[in-house]
């Protein structure tokens, strides 16, 4: 049954991909109450996969990268929900179907997908949150990054002066690079959070803390360079998004080391 | 009961007979109940603006008020006559903005919603327009969300402004520099002061007419040659310079956009020649727009309208049919002032 859960989900992101696919073609892309709907029907379900998921393991479930990508595409959404409405508004919540449904989907097809929920010994509370906050502070990095990417299209279209189509329902620059900024920071505060309940959880091995910090310093190091105004709203944009490459590419890492402690 | 219209519009009428038969707000009010008392005409609405006057009235017998119309109005002549499903139209068109100056423009609707409230205080509506005008308010909503017709800016200002607005979001911390004094740099100021631009700064060869244009605007004239000393504070800048050679290169802007704090620039260049380098486009943070690319927009927004027209008026259609079954249908009519049974 929970396996329903999470079909019904990637379902429903495929709904909310396919119109996004749709209203750019037809340059009508804009906000709506039924794209929301169909983010929040994603959602629920998500959520109750999650919940049963966790009861058949009694932990948290993020015991393998299967898990872990499922409660990362789960923090993507929780995070457009709850970065308030300015950017539900906006194409963010657009945006972030075809992201979310891309990660599920990916999850899906992994070799762990397929293996049975077993019930597996508590890490321990502190081992538990560092892993909760952290992939929280993942989706929020994903956010900052579908973010980016939205900055980037609407400032080509603009120095190239295609003003038709999607131009008119994307929001302002300003606004986007704002948002970024914003989001960056939320995921930066949450993975410091994160990297603090890790070493009270004090299991994690040497080189687990070195790919944990090889993905703090470069977002403390993005958004530092930000504050000083080092960096234009373009380039910022363009970290946003090779700094979650780097973050995708440790996480996959960490649940390599994670499986084979 | 029969819907009857006698109007001249921007369409049928130059600004010179316009202007004559004008009737300032105050007086709408006055000569509707002055059409409305008269035998043959139940109910009447006068709608009057700069590009169209307007009678509507709602009557039993439609030839005897259009004959009571054109005697008011004195020149029939250069009013249109129309009666029935062709006034309902009408009406449905003027109020979605298909019959307006600018295709699609909004304001007309305000507009008619004014002069409709006007003669509804005055007591010249009944239950006949009163449907009607309502009907026309709805038709009105509708084309504008289900269609493009109000989309998108028509003009060299409105698209400025537009763009400005997909750069900084709201405009209510943006300073203006108009470099020269040019007349369409002053309307497109205008347009961005009305959308809340905070400052305005005029720089113009001639300094006096740089501090009569800034005094106009509200704003604050500098010379020529001490403008970029204000450029760290400004988002905005209009060309409007008669200068025979680019006025800001991207020599100049360089060194210029390093103190902004990456800060956005939007460059408006109206002027021919160009006052900007086009290289300065390639500048990071630097969005340059001339005057073809800013009537390009208005342009290709004229044209999305015009597509849009065949959809308007479908809706329109139905809406009349509708409108028209509704008014053939008999029923008992309510006395002119009469309240309802119960209000009584």
């Amino acid at each position: 049954m929970e396996r329903w859960f999470l079909n019904a989900s990637t379902l429903c992101f495929l709904v909310g991909f396919a119109y996004t696919m749709f209203a750019l073609g037809a340059g009508v892309a804009r906000p709506s109450r039924w794209n929301f709907l169909v983010m929040l029907t994603g959602f629920i379900c998500q959520t109750e996969y999650l919940h049963q998921r966790g009861q058949a393991v009694g932990r948290c479930p993020v015991t393998n990268l299967f898990e872990v990508l499922v409660f990362l595409s789960w923090s993507v959404v929780l995070l457009y929900f709850v970065v308030g409405g300015t950017y539900r508004l906006s194409l963010l919540g657009t945006f972030t179907a075809p992201f979310v449904f891309l990660i599920q989907t990916l999850a899906q097809l992994l070799p762990s997908a397929s293996l049975p929920a077993v019930q597996k010994v508590s890490a321990g509370f502190w081992a538990e949150l560092h892993a909760a906050v952290s992939l929280m502070a993942y989706g929020a990095f994903a956010l900052a990054c579908v973010a980016g990417v939205m900055f980037l299209v609407q400032e080509r279209l603009l120095k190239r002066r295609q003003t038709g189509g999607v131009f008119q329902n994307l929001p302002p620059i300003a606004t986007l690079a704002a948002a970024t900024q914003r989001v960056m920071l939320a995921g930066f505060v949450l993975f410091t959070l994160g990297l603090i309940g890790g070493f009270f959880a004090g299991s994690a091995r040497d080189a687990i803390k070195m790919m944990a910090v090889s993905v703090w310093l470069p977002y403390g190091l993005v958004l530092t360079l930000r504050w000083t105004h080092r960096y234009s709203s373009r380039r910022f944009a363009w970290l946003s998004v090779a700094a979650f490459i780097v973050a995708l590419t440790s996480l996959g890492a960490l649940s390599f080391f994670h499986l084979n402690k | 009961m029969q819907v009857v219209c006698l109007g001249l519009s921007h369409k049928t009428a130059p600004v010179e007979l316009r202007e004559k038969f004008a009737i300032g707000d105050a007086h709408l009010g006055e000569v509707a109940v002055q059409i409305a008392s008269v035998p043959e005409i139940g109910e009447a609405v006068v709608v009057s603006t700069c590009n169209r006057v307007e009678y509507y009235v709602a009557s039993e017998d439609a030839a005897a008020a259009l004959t009571v119309l054109t005697r008011r109005v004195g020149d029939p002549s250069v009013f249109q006559q129309m009666r029935g499903a062709e006034s309902i139209r009408h009406l449905f068109r003027v109020v979605s903005g298909l019959e307006s100056m600018v295709l699609g423009e909004t304001e007309i609707l305000g507009q008619v919603k004014k002069a409709y409230l006007t003669a509804q205080a005055a007591g010249t509506t009944a239950r006949h327009l009163n449907k009607l005008f309502q009907r026309a308010f709805n038709v009105a909503k509708e084309v504008r969300t289900k269609t493009s017709i109000t989309r998108g800016a028509v003009s060299v200002g409105s698209a400025a402004v537009d763009l400005a607005e997909k750069i900084f979001g709201k405009l209510d911390h943006c300073n203006v520099m108009i470099l020269g004094a040019g007349e369409t740099a002053e309307m497109t100021a205008r347009s961005l002061q009305s959308r809340g631009a905070k400052a305005i700064f005029v720089s113009n060869r001639t300094y006096e007419r740089a501090h009569s244009l800034a005094e106009q605007l509200g704003g604050r004239a500098i010379h020529f040659d001490e403008w970029e000393r204000e450029f760290h504070s400004l988002d905005i800048v209009i060309g409007s310079t008669g200068a025979p050679h680019a006025v800001v290169s991207r020599e100049k802007l360089v060194p210029l956009m390093q103190r902004r704090a990456d800060r956005p620039l939007f460059c408006i260049d109206l002027a021919v020649p160009r006052d900007f380098e086009v290289s300065v486009n390639d500048l990071d943070g630097v969005y340059l727009y001339d005057i073809d690319a800013l009537q390009g927009i208005a342009d290709a927004s004229m044209q999305v309208r015009r597509s849009e027209l065949a959809r308007c008026e479908e809706m329109i259609e139905r809406h009349v049919a509708e409108f028209s079954e509704w008014l053939a249908t008999p029923r008992t009519s309510m006395p002119m002032g009469a309240q309802p049974e119960e209000a009584k």
